[in-house]
C-alpha cells in the first residue's frame, strides 16, 4: 500500500533523488565514533542542531501560555511553572536547553577551529557559522527578559546600557531595543517579537545555508 | 525485493540513473580516497548518531527534572537592592566591562574595540590564518590566540561568579528564585495562583473601622487590593486562624521574613499607631468560616 502510494507520487514528481542524495552520501571513517571513539568531537554540530530543535518545539508550546505584556508576563510564567501539567518540564527544557545549545555550539566552534576545518574551500561556511553563533547569543539575550522577573529586568537594563555605549550608533541601538525611555512594556513586546519571530527565522535560514554548504563540500578530510 | 514476483515494488538502485548528472564546480571529496570504513548516512550512520543523541537526551531530561527552572519575584524597577546578573555566558564580558580602566577612561576600548576585534577576528579567521596546515600545533599563532582567549573567558567568568557569591554573602541576600522556591515549598506563597482564583475566604466585619484603616494602609500594596495575596505575598484572608492580634501587630511594626517593617510607611500615609492596633485586631477577626 505504502509502496504503491510512494511509486504513484514518484512517477509524477521524481522525488527519489531528493532523499537519496541525503541518504546515500558517505560518512567517512574519521568522523564516525563507532570506529574511533575520539571522533565524538564531530558530534557536537549535530547535537547543537538537535538541541535547537528541542528549543523550537518547547518554545512553540511555551507560547501557548505565555502572554507578552508586563502585567501578565510574570503571572503567566508563574502559572505555567506551577499549575500547568508538565509546564515545569517544558519550561525547564527551554531554560536548560538554552544553556546547552550555547555549550554545544561553543564546543562545535572549537572543534572546527582546532581541526582547521574552516580553511579553503570552507571559509564561507565558517562565516555563516559565526553568524549563527551571533543569532543564538541574540536569542539568549532576548529570551532572558521574557519571564519579567527582577533578574530579567536588571540583566536587560545592563545589556542595553552596554550596547548604548557603542559610539555614533549606540543611542540608535538603545532605542531600537528599548522602544522607549525605559526598559518597560515596549521593550518586552519587542524582545518577544525578536525572540519568537525574527531571530528564529534568521536562524533557520542560516542553518539551511550551513547544511547546504556542508553537503556540497563534504566534511573536511582527516588530519 | 527484487527476488519476489510482486511487481508493486519499484527497485531503486543506489546511483539511480535518474539522479541527474549536474556539473558541479565544487565536487565533494570522494571519501573512498581515504582508506577506511565509510558508510551511508541513512540509515547506517544516522542510527549511530541517534544513539549519541539519545544518551544526551536522557542526561538532559535528568537535569530538567532534577532542577526546576528559576523564577524570582516580578520585575520591580524601583528595587534598588537587586544585584544585576546577566546569564552565565555573558558573564565574562560583564566582568571585563566592570574593570574601571576599561569603562571609565576607555569606553571605546572596552565596550567596542575589544569585543569588536574578537568577534571580527573570529568571523574572518579563515583569511587571517591562511596557511595550508590544519593541525593546531602547526599554526601556533592562531591556536595560541584562541587558547589565550579561552583562558581569559573562563577566568573572567569565574571571577564574576565568585564576586557575585561573595556579594550575596556579604549582604546576606538569598537569591530571589531560591527564596521564592523555598517559600512555595513551605506553603508561604501560593505559586501560580494568580491565574486560577481559588475559593476566597470571605472578609468579615467590613463595616468596622478596621476595614477602613486597611484600605488606607500599605498592606494592599503587596497583599493585593482585596488582601487576596499575590505572587510574592500571602493572602491575608483568614489570617486570624494563624496569628493573634498581638502577633499581627508585631508583624506590621517589625516585618517578617521578606516583608519589611511597615510602621514608618503607614505613619507617612497618615495612619496613627492606634490605627495600626485597631487594624491588627480587625485582621485577627478574619477567620475562615467553620463548616
Amino acid at each position: 500500500m505504502m509502496n504503491k502510494l510512494y511509486n504513484w507520487i514518484d512517477e509524477r514528481l521524481d522525488i527519489t533523488p531528493l532523499w537519496r542524495d541525503v541518504a546515500d552520501h558517505e560518512v567517512p571513517e574519521h568522523v564516525n565514533p563507532a570506529h574511533h571513539f575520539s571522533a565524538f568531537v564531530y558530534c557536537f554540530g549535530g547535537l547543537t542542531f538537535f538541541l535547537v530543535m528541542i528549543q523550537v518545539l518547547s518554545g512553540v508550546f511555551l507560547t501557548m501560555y505565555y502572554v507578552p505584556d508586563i502585567i501578565n508576563a510574570y503571572t503567566s510564567v508563574d502559572y505555567l511553572q506551577y499549575k500547568v501539567q508538565f509546564g515545569d518540564i517544558v519550561r525547564g527544557m527551554h531554560h536548560w536547553g538554552a544553556s546547552l545549545v550555547i555549550v554545544m555550539m561553543f564546543l562545535h566552534t572549537l572543534r572546527v577551529f582546532f581541526t582547521g576545518a574552516y580553511k579553503a574551500p570552507r571559509e564561507m561556511n565558517w562565516v555563516v557559522g559565526v553568524l549563527i553563533f551571533a543569532v543564538i547569543l541574540g536569542l539568549g539575550f532576548t529570551g532572558y527578559l521574557l519571564p519579567w522577573d527582577n533578574k530579567a529586568l536588571f540583566a536587560t537594563k545592563v545589556g542595553i546600557e552596554i550596547a548604548s555605549s557603542v559610539p555614533f550608533i549606540g543611542d540608535l541601538i538603545k532605542e531600537f531595543l528599548q522602544g522607549g525611555d525605559i526598559v518597560g512594556a515596549q521593550t518586552l513586546t519587542r524582545f518577544f517579537a525578536l525572540h519568537v519571530f525574527i531571530l528564529p527565522a534568521a536562524l533557520l535560514g542560516l542553518l539551511a545555508v550551513h547544511f547546504i554548504m556542508i553537503r556540497r563540500q563534504g566534511i573536511s578530510g582527516p588530519l | 525485493m527484487a527476488h519476489d514476483h510482486n511487481n508493486n515494488e519499484k527497485v531503486v538502485y543506489i546511483g539511480d540513473s535518474r539522479v541527474r548528472k549536474v556539473q558541479r564546480t565544487n565536487i565533494p571529496q570522494d571519501y573512498s580516497a581515504y582508506p577506511g570504513k565509510t558508510e551511508a548516512f541513512i540509515p547506517n550512520f544516522l542510527l549511530k548518531e541517534w544513539m549519541v543523541g539519545a544518551v544526551v537526551l536522557v542526561g538532559f531530561m535528568v537535569l530538567v527534572m532534577s532542577h526546576p527552572s528559576p523564577l524570582g519575584y516580578p520585575a520591580d524597577p524601583t528595587n534598588t537592592s537587586f544585584i544585576p546578573m546577566p546569564d552565565w555566558y555573558f558573564l565574562f564580558l560583564y566582568q571585563f566591562l566592570k574593570y574601571g580602566y576599561v569603562t571609565q577612561s576607555l569606553v571605546m576600548f572596552g565596550a567596542v574595540l575589544v569585543p569588536g576585534v574578537a568577534f571580527g577576528g573570529l568571523l574572518l579567521a579563515p583569511w587571517l590564518d591562511r596557511g595550508k596546515d590544519r593541525r593546531w600545533y602547526k599554526r601556533p599563532v592562531a591556536s595560541g590566540i584562541m587558547l589565550l582567549t579561552l583562558v581569559s573567558m573562563i577566568y573572567l567568568t569565574y571571577i564574576a561568579w565568585t564576586h557575585y557569591e561573595h556579594e550575596l554573602e556579604k549582604r546576606g541576600i538569598e537569591p530571589e528564585h531560591i527564596e521564592r522556591a523555598r517559600l512555595i515549598k513551605e506553603g508561604q506563597i501560593n505559586a501560580g495562583a494568580t491565574m486560577v482564583p481559588e475559593e476566597k475566604v470571605p472578609l468579615v466585619a467590613t463595616d468596622e473601622e478596621g476595614y477602613e484603616i486597611l484600605n488606607n494602609s500599605t498592606c494592599l500594596t503587596c497583599h493585593g487590593t482585596e488582601i487576596e495575596g499575590s505572587s510574592f505575598a500571602p493572602s491575608l484572608r483568614g489570617i486570624g486562624d494563624k496569628y493573634t492580634a498581638d502577633e499581627i501587630h508585631d508583624i506590621i511594626v517589625n516585618g517578617i521574613r521578606t516583608m519589611p517593617a511597615q510602621l514608618d510607611d503607614n505613619l507617612n500615609k497618615g495612619l496613627t499607631e492606634d490605627d495600626l492596633r485597631v487594624l491588627a485586631e480587625w485582621l485577627a477577626k478574619q477567620k475562615a468560616p467553620t463548616e
